[in-house]
Parts: structure tokens; sequence; C-alpha cells
């Protein structure tokens, strides 16, 4: 245990902050696959953000004289069956990946907090009912419930995002009132209503940043999950339509029929959405890893 | 084991848990009529007018009211619980033909290939798993790790576009004509190589992204049960390493592995939607896809209620076994 003295003297001695990169450095060492993860996540964002400046193409210009040619200097991955270059959408295409990616994790999580909390604070009926409604969305498998939103609601980008966000919010209240359930037995809180602060100071205040370990750590895995889920739902014809850049869409029409004359239409994409999953992965797993220690061995 | 600790008995933990899969199964059902009936237009709209053609509003209201579709909703809504009362799931509302009919002809070709990439999953995932955890960190490890996160990303229906690409090239290659596995479903015991060189594809796409789970699981129990005391103790004994494994630490590892590869098992069969799709499979996945767009409500919220009635009841297996096996569950 620690002195007081033992404080004042390290204030004494006044260690110099060790450098950023020497920290990010200490930081790759220990988790060398969550910073590749990182690496691959930063030159996505990158990409998505600087995509006019770093394609060489508009992603819906087509060349009709150039349609299905092979990988070359001018068209370094190739073009598809419209004659639209591939590096181009790929790069378009992450702009697409991230925007739903991101929006579903930060609104599913998000939501997902605010009901878990809720539901572990409030306990009682409110408690049974939001459990009850959570069993039911969660007992449909992910794709089958985000295609039958799509159905209801139509194709396009908004409406994919709340069919992928839908199944996420019942995933992550579950996870963080089990977390809540536990901090709600501490003093702290039963002190903090003594003081007879409102219900919703207590949870935002109070229980809110307790719980932000498995909020963060749904948070980063949802990214992943919706990217893969929008680029399922593209690939069926249910999801972002053309001419859009997606990536589970440059999979769908024409990509098996030209397996064999033109591999490079369903290799690209297909790399780009691994890569990109894998990446987000990672890093989720590394920022899990950092968060909560006692999940490292999973 | 289980009686002396328990304080309350199996039976009623079992009719507790069967119970509460009501509410979980009613309000499946309410959650689909509802986002059903919510869709803009109908079976008729596009059957009648789907290819863009004129559509004659008396003959639109005519398919209508055969199909039951004027009725007010909560009579609709009747309709379709009351069926399993009487065990009748009604028709397709595109073909006419029972949904039974429907189901039964696609049935078994979804549960071959489900059976089929559980296994492959497990084929995978317990000795990989293994592998990782007695190689904790070192570069086996990290290249199972990496492996198994590469099964969670590779989308699957890509993984069987690559197949299919790699079957055609290499048969290409070796036999000097493009060979594709066959596309029409026979019987494994009417033509057991022609189904297996159908089936396998999807199920090595569908088993390797199941399998990832599995694995990081079995490595994590695996890891958790090998500093246990006991482990100690057989090691102390000078018991060889793979005796200590086998015998002592994966029987007790094995419990968290089992629950996720049946819970997967239950979700197999919605997984398969995309990869039927890629292998133009005729199974229960393609007939999901096809039954929302062409707006058939009865199939649509029949082969739903059958999914999360497999995934239910899975679930519920899975409760009882652990309750029964560890009887501390039965306390809360």
């Amino acid at each position: 245990m620690s002195t007081p003295q033992a404080t004042i003297e390290f204030e004494d001695i006044e260690l110099p902050k060790p450098p950023l990169l020497a920290r990010i450095w200490d930081l790759c060492r220990r988790q060398p696959l969550g910073a590749f993860g990182a690496v691959v996540v930063i030159v996505m964002i990158l990409m998505a953000i600087f995509a006019n400046v770093v394609s060489p193409y508009h992603p819906e210009h087509a060349d009709f004289t150039n349609m299905l040619t092979a990988p070359n200097v001018d068209y370094w991955l190739g073009t598809d069956a419209f004659g639209r270059d591939i590096l181009t959408r790929i790069v378009y295409g992450a702009r697409t990946a991230l925007f739903v990616g991101f929006a579903c994790a930060v609104i599913g999580a998000t939501g997902g907090l605010v009901l878990g909390v809720a539901s572990a604070y409030f306990g009682g009926i409110f408690d049974l009912i939001v459990q009850r409604i959570v069993d039911v969305v969660m007992a449909f498998p992910l794709i089958i419930l985000a295609l039958a939103v799509v159905a209801t609601l139509g194709t396009g980008t908004e409406n994919v995002i709340i069919a992928i966000t839908i199944p996420f919010i019942p995933q992550c209240a579950r996870v963080v009132r089990s977390n809540a359930l536990a901090i709600r037995e501490i003093p702290y809180v039963d002190a903090a209503r003594a003081l007879g602060f409102s219900d919703a100071r207590i949870i935002l205040r109070h229980m809110v940043p307790n719980v932000m370990a498995p909020y963060l750590i749904m948070l980063t895995a949802f990214v992943g999950q919706a990217i893969l889920l929008e680029a399922s739902l593209s690939y069926l014809g249910m999801g972002v339509q053309e001419p859009t850049p997606a990536w589970g869409l440059m999979l769908q029409g024409g990509a098996e029929e030209f397996a064999e004359s033109a591999p490079w239409v369903p290799i690209f994409p297909g790399l780009a959405i691994t890569l990109a999953v894998f990446g987000f992965n990672l890093f989720g797993d590394a920022v899990r890893d950092l968060l909560d220690p006692k999940l490292r061995t999973r | 084991m289980v009686g002396r600790h328990s304080l309350q008995p199996m039976y009623k933990y079992i009719i507790k848990r069967v119970l509460l899969t009501i509410p979980t199964l009613f309000g499946a059902a309410v959650l689909v009529f509802l986002l059903l009936r919510a869709i803009p237009g109908d079976v008729c709209e596009i059957r009648l007018a789907g290819t863009g053609l004129y559509a004659d509003p008396a003959e639109v209201e005519l398919c209508r009211e055969n199909l039951g579709l004027n009725k007010p909703k909560i009579a609709q809504f009747w309709d379709f619980i009351s069926g399993y009362f009487t065990w009748d799931l009604g028709d397709s509302m595109w073909t006419g033909r029972p949904i039974t009919y429907e189901i039964a002809l696609r049935f078994k070709l979804s549960l071959q290939i489900a059976i089929m990439a559980t296994l492959v999953a497990i084929a995978i995932a317990i000795p990989l798993g293994i592998i990782s955890a007695v190689k904790q960190d070192t570069w086996i490890d990290y290249a199972v790790r990496t492996f198994s996160i590469a099964g969670i990303a590779i989308p699957s229906f890509w993984l069987g576009i690559m197949i299919i690409l790699g079957l055609l090239i290499i048969t290409q290659a070796w036999f000097g004509a493009p060979w594709m596995p066959p596309i029409d479903y026979v019987s494994p015991f009417e033509d057991p190589l022609r189904n297996m060189s159908q089936l396998i594809w999807p199920a090595v796409a569908t088993g390797y992204r199941y399998s990832a789970v599995a694995t990081r699981m079995t490595r994590s129990a695996l890891l958790e049960v090998l500093r246990e005391d006991y482990v100690r103790t057989a090691r102390s004994k000078g018991l060889m390493e793979r005796v200590i494994i086998n015998r002592h630490a994966l029987k007790n590892a094995l419990l968290p592995v089992v629950t996720i590869i049946a819970i997967e098992f239950a979700f197999l069969i919605g997984g398969l939607v995309v990869t039927e799709q890629v292998f133009n499979l005729n199974g229960l996945g393609k007939l999901f896809v096809e039954s929302v767009g062409a707006q058939d409500f009865n199939l649509t919220q029949q082969l739903v209620m059958l999914v999360v009635l497999i995934f239910v009841i899975t679930n519920l297996v899975v409760d009882i076994l652990y309750a029964w096996l560890d009887p501390r569950i039965r306390y809360s």
C-alpha cells in the first residue's frame, strides 16, 4: 500500500512523462495484433475522408471501352462489367462501410447503454418487460431480423442502418444491464438517492460512467459486425443500392458469373471487406483487453 | 449431486423454464406479424403489377379477398396463431401450396448443411483451440488466433465465391475442364458421392466461420482449467502432459464449448441465407429471401417462427442441461 509520503516523493521528483510516441510504441509492443488493427482502421478512415483525392477516377465513371479489363497500369485492380474502376469503387466503398459501421455501432451501443442502465436501475416490472423484449429480439438471427426490417422500410443506406441497429440495441442492453446491476448495489448509488438526486441524474452521472468499459467493448465489436452485415444485405440486393459504391454490392451482380473470366471483380471487394472487419475486430479485442483485464484470456 | 444440493427440484426448474419460452415465442410472433404488415404493398400487387404492367384494381381486390388480406389485422393475427393449435400453418400466398409442403421440400437440404457445417466447425475448433491454449503466447497461438479472427472477418458468401473460383481454376488446370458442384439436390442415401460433392463446399464456407467463436472458446476455457489446482497436482504427480490435457483438463473445459456450438447450430439455419444464395441451393435461407421479396406474409412469418423456435428450443435444452450439471443455477 502506498503512503501519502510516497505520493509526495513522486511529485517532488517529477518524473518526466514518457513522450507520446514512446507510449504508443509501448502499447504496440504489448498489443501487436491490436496495433495492426488500429493501423487498418486509421488507413481506412483516411481513405474514406480523402476518397476524392486518392482515387484516380470518379466512382460512377463508366468507361465502356474498357469493360472487365484485367488489372493494368491505368486500372490497378481492373474494371467491372460497366468499365468502372474497381480501386476507385473500393476507396469510395470505404465511406459507405464506415458510415454504416459507425452509425450502427454508436446508435446501437448507446441505445443499449440507456436501456440497460435504466432497466437495472428501475428494476421491478420495468426491468421484467424490457428483458422479455430483449429475449424476443435476441431470438432472431441478426440477418433474418435485418432482412425483415429492410423489407418493411425499403432498401437504401438509412434503412440499412436502422435494420442493423435494431438487433444491436438488445445485445448491448443485456451486457450493460448485468454490469449495471452490480453497480446499483454499491452504496454510492444509495447515497446519491438519499441526497435527493433525480433518477436521470443518478443514471447519467453516477451509473453510466461506470459501465463505460462494457459499452466501449460492445461499440468496437459492433463496427465490424455492422460492416459485415451491411455487405451481406447489399450482396442479397436488400441493402445499399446502386450507384452508391458499396463492397457487398460490388460482389452482387455478376461477381459469380464473371468469376472465371474476370476473377478481379469478386476478389478485391471481398478482400476489402475481410481486411476492414479483421482490422476492427483486432482493434476491438485490444480495446477489450485494455479496458477489462479479467476477460484477457478470452 | 442433483438431489442434495438443490433447493428447487429439477422438474420445477424445467417447468419454469419451459413456461418462460411462451412469452418469447408469442412476442416473436407479434413482432414479425407487425413488421410484415407495416410493409407497403402486398403479394397481390407484386403478383399482378410486379412487372410494371397495369393491374386491374378489381382483380387486386379479388386476390386480397381470396387470401384474407382484407380481414381486420386482429383476425389475421388470430388465423396465424390459431394455426399452431390446429396444426394448420396455412398456404403460401405466392404458390398457393401448403407451407408445410414448401418447408419440407427444403428442410432436408438446410438441415444437412447445418449438420455438416457444425461438424466442420468442431473439427477445426477443438484441435486448434487446444493447440492454441497449450502453446499460449507462442507464434502457434498467434497464428491460430489470427486464423480464427479471420474466420469472423471473412464474409461467408465471399468465401463461397472464392471456393467456386478455386474449384474452377484447379479443375481446369488439373483435368483440363472446369468443374462446378452440381446444382440439383440428391439425397445422401441415394447418391452419397454426388450429394457430398454438392454440399461439402457450402458446409466448409459456413463451418469455418462458425468455428471461429468455438476455437476461441475452447482456448479460453482450457486456459482457465489449466490454472486449476488439480491440474497442478496432476503435473506434480508426474503425469504426461498429453494425459493431463486429454483426461483431466479437456473434460472440464468442453462444457462451454458444447454450449456455444449448440447455440450456433440454432443460428446456422439463419446464417445459411447468404451461403445458399452463393451456391444457388434451394434451401430454407433462399426460400426466406424469396418469400420476403414476394411479400408472401404467410410463408415469411412461418419461416421466421421456425428459426426462432429452433433457437428457443436449443437454448432451453442447453439451460436444462446446465442446471442438471450445475445445481447452483437452480438456486436463483
